[in-house]
């Protein structure tokens, strides 16, 4: 009765989980903002599944809404790497 | 074929994801994981362009030129200062993109989706919707659009509670009637409420847990639009995602020893009314410029401990300056930070770096403390409950419990100050009184200033 793609959906998030905090937990304290911005960049991954709706002409609601989701998706994947970048920049270890 | 191709592609995206931040572990690996990070998102987007069901790229190149003219100079401009209100926007930016998703798979199909679909559809949409309300409401805070004190009224928690359980019900009435648009679009107007309503008995000064809170919320969202799409580079995305903000809304509660639920809904922040003439009797030590100058050249060793006061006076700049010209003197000089100094996890460390204050002269709580016995001078700037010692000793005070830097233990401390007004958590500081302690009044900026041209003299 439950789908089988449904499983196998939850068996990746979980585990997903569990890498996620093992990485996270050894990202340094002195960088957690970019850690910040690194996400939020990543996080723009929605892009994909945006792309689509916006590019397959389902109907003229959908097209409409997969562009303002494409553009909000864009302004983090773009905004997101800059911004991580430009803090990283700054980090330097004494001459 | 093309489709396994696709996957491929994406799989690829998520190990160069985890890479990406695995080498966020040291600033020297950081900005190569990023590139990996880039390449990995660079990847999936153009295997994506090849997707099957796109036929028309109008739409697509017209949101990515848009996307790209707003976040560019988002990204360039902003000031560093200005960075936890840019977090949050983007907070809002991915969880309207997957809500408004969310809203087109519903409308395409309605009626002929099953229980489980609906169901997942309705999640990831009042998900995406309150957190992007939420997101904005957090942003308005930061960007002072918004009064940055909680706001409290009788029967709030109740209320929310009360919202909640009715989004959860339409949810559940929609997976027995997944053709029920009306049920739809109001669960999606109370998420639209409910993201505001959350945020609003919320003090600015708890603003680092309520960012990374809505970081992960975020990703969780990222990761419902992954189940609703059958997408597993979303739903690994979103999990890495959600991790992150989780953890760090917990080493930000940790930071104030305060939970979760007490930070939500504890309306922590309101300036509580002292009883009058209590604070004239007590002595404090006011110092001049020279005399501060005077004890700052004698020292060996000084810690500087900066808060969310230097960075609002943009001091940080004048702070180095005064490191550079006691390091010239041969003091060591280090800096103290305190896990919630700032507005988000981190972000006092970026306002140093961006002064040029080279990265191995932090330290973080754990580190700095058991060097402050040995340290000459502590010098407060802008901090202010973070360094309160009646976090340790005084059991009724509403910060007791929190692990503060033990600036009292060094030989003498030195507070810049503009007046004696508390600080976010509206009590009296102790740590003025000490006899250890000399204040030093005035404008953050204007006092760094002067030290450094009185010490070079």
């Amino acid at each position: 009765m439950i789908d089988p793609g449904l499983i196998a959906d939850l068996y990746v998030f979980v585990l997903a989980g569990f890498l996620g905090y093992q990485v996270i937990s050894r990202v340094s304290p002195l960088l957690h903002t970019p850690l910040m911005s690194a996400t939020n960049a990543i996080s723009g991954i929605s892009l994909v599944g945006s792309l689509v709706v916006a590019g397959a002409g389902y109907n003229p609601l959908s097209t409409a809404l997969g562009f303002i989701a494409v553009t909000a998706s864009t302004v983090n994947v773009v905004g997101g790497f800059l911004i991580t970048d430009r803090i990283l920049k700054m980090f330097k270890a004494s001459r | 074929m093309q489709r396994t191709l696709l996957q491929l592609f994406y799989l690829l995206s998520a190990i160069l994801f985890v890479l990406g931040l695995r080498g966020l572990s040291h600033p020297r690996s950081a900005r190569r994981g990023m590139f990996l990070a880039e390449l990995g998102m660079l990847l999936a987007i153009v295997g994506t362009l090849f997707h099957h069901e796109i036929l028309s790229y109008r739409w697509i190149v017209g949101g990515l030129v848009l996307g790209t003219v707003i976040g560019a100079p988002l990204a360039i401009w902003i000031p560093m200062t200005a960075v936890p209100q840019r977090t949050a926007l983007s907070h809002s930016f991915g969880a309207l993109a997957a809500a408004l998703v969310g809203i087109s798979e519903y409308s395409r199909h309605g009626a002929q989706l099953g229980a489980g679909r609906v169901a997942v559809i309705g999640v990831e949409v009042m998900l995406g919707t309150l957190t992007f309300t939420g997101s904005l409401m957090a942003a308005g805070k930061l960007q002072g659009l918004i009064r940055g004190y909680p706001i409290t009224y009788r029967g709030q928690n109740f209320g929310n509670l009360a919202l909640l359980a009715g989004m959860v019900g339409l949810i559940v009435a929609l997976a027995f009637m997944p053709g029920a648009g009306n049920a739809f679009y109001l669960m999606v107007a109370l998420a639209l409420v409910f993201g505001v309503l959350l945020i609003l008995p919320i003090g600015a000064a708890d603003m680092p847990v309520v960012i990374a809170l809505l970081n992960s919320y975020a990703g969780l969202t990222d990761a419902a639009m992954g189940f609703m799409l059958d997408n597993k580079i979303q739903i690994i995305t979103g999990s890495l995602d959600g991790s992150s903000g989780f953890i760090l809304s917990i080493l930000m509660c940790r930071a104030m020893n305060r939970s979760i639920t007490n930070v939500l809904f504890g309306a922590f922040g309101k300036v509580q009314e002292l009883p009058a003439g209590e604070e004239a009797k007590k002595p404090i030590r006011q110092t001049s410029v020279d005399e501060a100058a005077e004890v700052l050249g004698t020292a060996r060793s000084i810690v500087f401990v900066p808060g969310y006061g230097m960075a609002v006076s943009q001091a940080q700049h004048r702070v180095r300056e005064l490191a550079d010209a006691l390091k010239k003197k041969g003091v060591s000089v280090r800096y103290g930070i305190h896990a919630v100094a700032g507005r988000m996890p981190g972000h006092m460390n970026v306002l140093l770096a961006e002064a040029n204050v080279p990265y191995d002269e932090l330290y973080d709580m754990d580190q700095i403390n058991p060097q402050f016995a040995e340290t000459d001078v502590a010098v407060v700037v802008g901090a202010n409950d973070v360094v309160n010692p009646a976090a340790k000793r005084e059991r009724d005070s509403p910060i007791y419990g929190m692990p503060i830097l033990e600036v009292e233990r060094a030989r003498v401390v030195i507070v810049c100050k503009r007046s004696l007004a508390p600080g976010f958590a509206g009590i009296d500081n102790e740590l003025y009184y000490n006899e250890n302690t000399l204040m030093l009044f005035g404008d953050a900026k204007d006092t760094m200033v002067k030290l450094a041209t009185a010490l070079k003299q």
